[in-house]
């Protein structure tokens, strides 16, 4: 692969939210919402970010933002520490990052018609001289799959899929570099959310940018992703690229997860890992690998060392995973656990 | 029948949301019976309390001591008073002196209260605490005893009484302001014009304060009656208008010497008292109902 330019670097990101308690509303416990995570985005492709509810995945992209302002770690954005710089700073640094947001319900003013949302964003950024403004607006609208007459219109008078264009026209209208697509698609039905993922990638040809694609979906986030990190728990368990991650999973975790995906094929021998137990509180996450309450493969090492990212030589192209027994499990030397005969597991960590 | 109701990119009316909005509201607020009375009554006393003077020979402080203490009559409406002031005469001219104590006092309220409310639910924190904490205090005051308080620091005048009644509004506006942010504040749409990189005044003035309006509406026009009550009770203590000045809870307390001689003194001010806390309280309800229809029981 050619020299890949780094867009967006993340080095040791964690986002604990206190939790107050007592009479004087003292800190009594944080919830580790985001626990030291690591990662790169390069200029140009789609790295997903996927996991279930509570993983930390759309903290995550909040925190790169500064919509919640992050508890420690770094995030370069072209070089710059974004944690650092001043308020006034990071407001003009925000025309190169924006975001889309989940709901297209909730994500727009509904006391604003679209012409006044996109205009509003170009007014704060600066981005277009007043005069031209109106013809960008209808251009944007138009690139959006949108028709100028509607520039006038009211949030209420359209669809959520139109909404959600109307969300990514407003994101567009200040020429960012980087979009950060928090669960863009999910509150979408399956047509419209194929529109709108096709949208966004034929946005990211026509005006190179780079996304980082937030989603609990597989199946959208293999279509769209060039490069996908799999979160549990406040931790990256897993990033590769889409292929080999897909093909040749090698965390337990990313296992269980990519064995949900349906196969639409009745005759298809399912060889599913169901998990068993609830995703541990985020408040007191379990020591060493947060992911051992609930591991077939778990072992008393898993129990008190925490696995670091790592690649092992069977893993191509950057592919890392953060588990101790990789090589072992790959060679069918550590086998899984048998789960009839136990309990269930990782209940006993809850607070 | 289907075909007529496709919209039709051309011929489609545009719907302004917040002109679709106040229809609504004024759709709601005349099916309630009550609030419309309350809100013709204020109009009503807005009107005779800019006009109604004009139309009135005697001046307030016309005194007629052959006929003092007279009762109601054609000549004297409301009956005089113990120096032979004509009461309907007083009552007038004292209606714009008590709606004049209730506008400006929710002004202040309003003017401290509401960005008091927006800062402490919008950046939270200490400045919250702060903030709350001071207003807790305010409020664990009865009303009139801060005001009583605040008038015999500043000493008793009717701009004092203003200033007592602004300051005891105050937290009541920064409390519901408070509550009503805290929940604007988490939608999604906050988050993106934050993201577009909006300074906290543009986020705040264009999209938080028009969402809070409804209840700072409500609060203004209940609190307007409550100003009026406490304006007049600290007449009737001595403590707001002084004499000669025709305010009515300065006038209730005149006539209470004579309630057994001459029982008009005392009962037109307090039945105008009522009046108008009556009409402003049905009518801030009846907004509160229109505003928000899920209230309602």
């Amino acid at each position: 692969m050619t020299a890949k330019k780094e867009l967006l670097k993340v080095e040791g990101l964690k986002q604990y939210f206190p939790i107050k308690g007592g009479f004087f509303g003292r800190t009594v416990n944080h919830v580790k919402a985001v626990d030291d995570i690591s990662f790169t985005v390069y200029e140009g492709e789609t790295v997903s970010i996927v996991g279930e509810s509570g993983c930390g995945k759309s903290t995550t992209g909040r925190a790169i933002l500064r919509l919640d302002e992050p508890t420690e770690g770094v995030v370069s954005f072209e070089g710059k520490d974004l944690t650092e710089l001043s308020r006034k700073e990071m407001r003009a640094m925000r025309k190169d990052l924006q975001i889309i947001f989940q709901d297209p319900y909730a994500s727009i003013n509904p006391r604003q018609i679209v012409s006044a949302v996109i205009e509003e964003a170009m007014d704060i950024q600066n981005a277009v001289p007043k005069k031209d403004r109106r013809k960008r607006i209808e251009d944007l609208l138009q690139t959006v799959g949108l028709q100028k007459f509607q520039a006038d219109r009211y949030p209420h008078e359209f669809s959520g899929g139109q909404r959600q264009r109307i969300g990514i026209a407003r994101a567009l209208s200040v020429d960012p570099k980087l979009i950060i697509c928090d669960e863009a698609v999910s509150a979408l039905d399956v047509s419209i959310q194929a529109q709108v993922l096709n949208l966004l990638e034929e946005l990211q040809e026509e005006f190179g940018l780079t996304y980082l694609f937030i989603s609990h979906d597989l199946g959208v986030v293999r279509h769209i992703s060039d490069r996908i990190i799999v979160m549990y728990l406040g931790k990256i368990v897993e990033i590769g690229d889409k292929h080999s991650l897909f093909d040749n999973p090698k965390h337990p975790y990313t296992k269980a997860l990519l064995s949900a995906i349906p196969v639409p094929d009745p005759d298809h021998k399912k060889d599913r890992i169901t998990l068993r137990g609830d995703v541990p509180s985020p408040i007191n996450p379990p020591e060493g690998c947060r992911f051992h309450t609930r591991c077939p493969f778990a072992t008393d090492k898993c129990k008190t060392d925490v696995p670091e990212l790592r690649t092992v030589d069977i893993m191509k192209d950057g592919h890392q995973a953060a588990c101790h027994y990789i090589e072992e499990i790959e060679s069918g030397e550590h086998k899984a656990k048998d789960y009839s005969a136990e309990a269930i597991v990782g209940k006993g960590q809850e607070v | 029948m289907s075909e007529n109701t496709v919209n039709h990119p051309v011929t489609a009316k545009k719907v302004n949301p917040r002109i679709e909005n106040y229809k609504m509201i004024w759709k709601r607020l005349k099916k309630n019976k009550a609030a419309l009375v309350g809100g013709y009554l204020i109009v009503f006393f807005i009107v005779v309390a800019i006009f109604g003077p004009m139309f009135l020979s005697k001046s307030p402080n016309e005194t007629d001591i052959a006929n003092k203490l007279a009762g109601p009559s054609a000549e004297f409406w409301f009956g005089t008073d113990n120096f032979g002031r004509d009461i309907f005469v007083r009552i007038i001219h004292g209606m714009s002196i008590t709606l004049y104590v209730g506008f400006t006092s929710v002004v202040i309220g309003l003017v401290v209260g509401v960005p008091l409310g927006i800062i402490s639910g919008y950046y939270g924190g200490r400045i919250d605490n702060l903030i709350m904490r001071v207003m807790d205090v305010l409020l664990a005051f009865p009303g009139i005893l801060l005001a009583l308080a605040i008038v015999s620091v500043l000493g008793g005048s009717l701009q004092n009484v203003i200033i007592a009644v602004g300051i005891f509004s105050i937290p009541a506006f920064a409390r519901i302001v408070r509550g009503s942010t805290l929940s604007v504040k988490k939608l999604e749409y906050i988050d993106a014009v934050r993201a577009l990189g909006a300074t906290d005044f543009r986020i705040i003035f264009r999209h938080i304060l028009p969402n809070v309006m409804s209840p700072i509406i409500v609060q203004a026009t209940l609190r307007i009656a409550t100003a009026v009550l406490t304006a007049a009770g600290l007449s009737f203590l001595g403590l707001g208008a002084q004499p000669p000045m025709p305010e009515w809870g300065a006038m209730l307390s005149e006539g209470r010497a004579y309630i057994y001689d001459a029982w008009h003194v005392a009962f037109f001010p307090g039945m105008m008292i009522v009046f108008v806390v009556l009409a402003f309280n049905i009518f801030g309800d009846g907004i509160r109902d229109a505003l928000d229809p899920k209230m309602k029981q």
